[in-house]
């Protein structure tokens, strides 16, 4: 599959960005300057950033609890997702949602919940109000390997496979729900073999290969796209932190975590991308430098930033 | 003028809502071309909009109110039919957490204007599972409305009405009044009722009774009888318990001095405990009596016609409370 030079920098560029925000966020927890629960990203940015870069801005995603990769691949502003994280007023829910509920419908980003699996109806009703209104628009809803084992996954997928829906269901299979192995949640090697149950198509890929991501995730937009309804893409992947900050990763060996460090998708994709004569180290120094100051200045914006008065709590209950 | 009956009011209400702006659908089990829905209210509205717009669901309840509220947030305008308002349990996380949550949640950059039909309270034998009203229980929601009325007329005003809102609402209608309930005239012209503005049913002079879906009927039999007795009950009927009308229930206890709450759900959590609280504290001064709430006992709601008639609160517990007070 050729992609354009263009298309190739930016999901670099996205991937980093993710990264880099991830980063600065485990930083600034650590140093209590966020608080509540943090679920990072970190080593599962190919997935995101391979499935979003298929979608338009009016195309629609739905997003989790581990949430913050996929706004960014979106289009979502890394200074206003930042203030959120701080609580600030300026930020993306005005403070009301934090971490895990961040919203952007300006860029189709619908919500994230911190309810595992919550956003499968609900990014079926998107993709059917996307059908009844008469435009081409997708929706790609994202959750992982936990979410599979609930009933909303079997409501939702199968709703959405008899109306032929437009949705792109991509399961981020970190291999781990909170501390249980889907080896033993799951009586099955590859999730996506559900999706037989269902009568869709179901692919299992690389989820540390961006561009295995892209390819998969693009054939299931086209389908979505041209009314062929849903397909499951399942993107195996694993994360470098704990479940959530604060987690001690007891339940994963060391030599399991330094494999899934050896896998990670960032360096992987440089290297690549070097060898294709796309980038040149010094090319990808620079972006990565950019990145960096944008994130510092994202940082800079949550901290400038005002808080929401006390009195804002008893606002937006209602339209 | 027209007669009409508890059933035409939800399916016209339906209709002119379907008509008058395309963004609206229902959606629900058993909605289709069957059956128009299990006491058939939707019936005929298959053969008028079609399958796009009357989406008949599989049993799959967390689907139907998660997918209302996506359609809801990206543009449409969906009415979510959960059959049975005991079935919002399965889908208890759309309800808590999501559904009433999201709009705050994000902001206050959203809009979620869904509607939930479903059938509510006991009185056909249903046991348990079918029978609940759940009203303490919706109001302890913050963001959601909730609609329950008492008349077909009341029924198809708020139900248009509660289709417009922009947020979400829980609109029960009663299986009693459905089946077997009094019609009611409407006029030739459309009309709608606000919701969060009660109704006097009947007015009165000696004890406040305000009265929640069925037991309006019943407190109004109630006050046939109590009047050949010389006590006159003001009877009102909230229609909204989300938003609740205080001040006309307020504004009637200032007249009589005493209130009577009759409410079809175990005590303990009840929507009559909230009115209850609200009137002792925003008109504890106008009362001459303690107030009395006419609800079930705190125990599931029994199957055997015998039990179900003993559990449900009638007329008879109505008079008891209001001839203690007297």
């Amino acid at each position: 599959m050729a992609i354009e030079k263009e298309k190739l920098i930016d999901m670099y560029r996205v991937m980093l960005r993710i990264r880099v925000f991830e980063d600065r966020v485990y930083k600034e927890f650590a140093a209590g300057h966020i608080g509540g629960f943090v679920h990072l990203y970190t080593g599962e940015e190919a997935v995101a950033t391979g499935a979003c870069a298929n979608l338009r801005i009016d195309d629609y995603i739905t997003s989790t609890h581990r949430g913050h990769g996929h706004l960014i691949a979106k289009g979502g502003k890394t200074d206003r997702m930042m203030a959120e994280l701080y609580g600030k007023k300026t930020g993306y829910n005005k403070g009301k949602g934090g971490s895990m509920h961040i919203a952007d419908l300006d860029v189709g980003i619908l919500g994230a919940s911190g309810i595992v699996a919550a956003a499968i109806p609900i990014a079926g009703g998107a993709a059917l109000s996307a059908k009844m209104r008469g435009t081409d628009q997708v929706t790609v809803c994202f959750f992982g390997d936990g979410a599979c084992n609930t009933s909303r996954f079997h409501e939702g997928v199968n709703l959405a496979s008899i109306w032929k829906l437009p949705i792109v269901y991509v399961i981020e299979n970190n291999m781990y729900a909170e501390t249980t192995p889907i080896s033993y949640a799951a009586n099955i090697p590859n999730i996506a073999d559900r999706a037989a149950a269902y009568g869709i198509p179901g692919v299992t890929v690389d989820g540390n290969d961006v561009l295995a991501v892209y390819e998969a995730a693009g054939e299931a937009v086209t389908r979505a796209r041209k009314g062929e309804g849903p397909t499951l893409v399942e993107c195996k992947t694993c994360r470098h932190h704990g479940h959530y900050e604060g987690d001690t990763d007891t339940y994963r060996t060391k030599e399991e975590l330094d494999e899934c460090k050896k896998r990670d998708p960032i360096p992987r994709f440089r290297k690549k991308l070097v060898e294709m004569g796309v980038l040149t180290e010094k090319e990808a120094d620079k972006i990565e430098q950019e990145i960096n100051e944008e994130i510092e200045e994202a940082v800079k914006f949550a901290e400038e930033s005002p808080l929401p008065a006390p009195e804002e709590t008893l606002e937006d209950v209602y339209a | 003028m027209r007669e009409i009956t508890f059933k035409e009011a939800i399916t016209e209400a339906v209709d002119e809502e379907m008509a008058r702006d395309p963004t609206v659908f229902l959606m629900g089990e058993d909605i289709g071309k069957w059956w128009g829905a299990a006491l058939g209210e939707y019936q005929g509205l298959f053969d008028k909009y079609g399958p796009e717009r009357i989406r008949e669901t599989p049993i799959s309840e967390t689907a139907i109110l998660g997918g209302a509220m996506g359609a809801a947030i990206t543009g449409m305008r969906p009415i979510a039919f959960l059959f049975f308002c005991d079935f919002l349990g399965v889908c208890g996380d759309e309800l808590i957490t999501h559904l009433t949550k999201m709009r705050y949640m994000f902001g206050g950059k959203i809009k979620m204007p869904v509607t939930i039909t479903a059938y509510s309270g006991a009185g056909l034998s249903s046991a348990d599972s079918h029978s609940k009203n759940l009203l303490g229980w919706l109001m302890a929601i913050p963001g959601l409305k909730i609609v329950t009325p008492s008349t077909a007329y009341d029924c198809k005003g708020l139900l248009k009405t509660s289709i417009r809102d922009d947020n979400p609402v829980v609109f029960l209608y009663h299986k009693v009044l459905i089946t077997t309930g009094p019609t009611s005239q409407i006029p030739d012209e459309e009309y709608t009722i606000p919701l969060g503005k009660a109704d006097i049913k009947r007015e009165g002079s000696d004890v406040t009774v305000v009265a929640i879906a069925l037991m309006v009927q019943r407190a109004l039999a109630a006050a046939d009888k109590l009047q050949k007795k010389g006590i006159s009950l003001e009877i009102i009927d909230p229609r909204s318990l989300v938003p609740l009308d205080k001040q006309a229930i307020i504004n009637s206890v200032k007249k009589t001095g005493k209130l009577v709450i009759m409410d079809e759900e175990p005590k303990i959590g009840s929507a009559a405990g909230e009115i209850s609280a609200v009137v002792a504290e925003e008109a504890f001064d106008f009362l001459d009596a303690p107030i009395k709430r006419v609800c079930a006992p705190d125990t599931p709601i029994p199957f055997s016609p015998v039990l179900e008639k003993f559990w449900m609160p009638d007329e008879e517990n109505l008079i008891q409370a209001v001839t203690e007070i007297m």
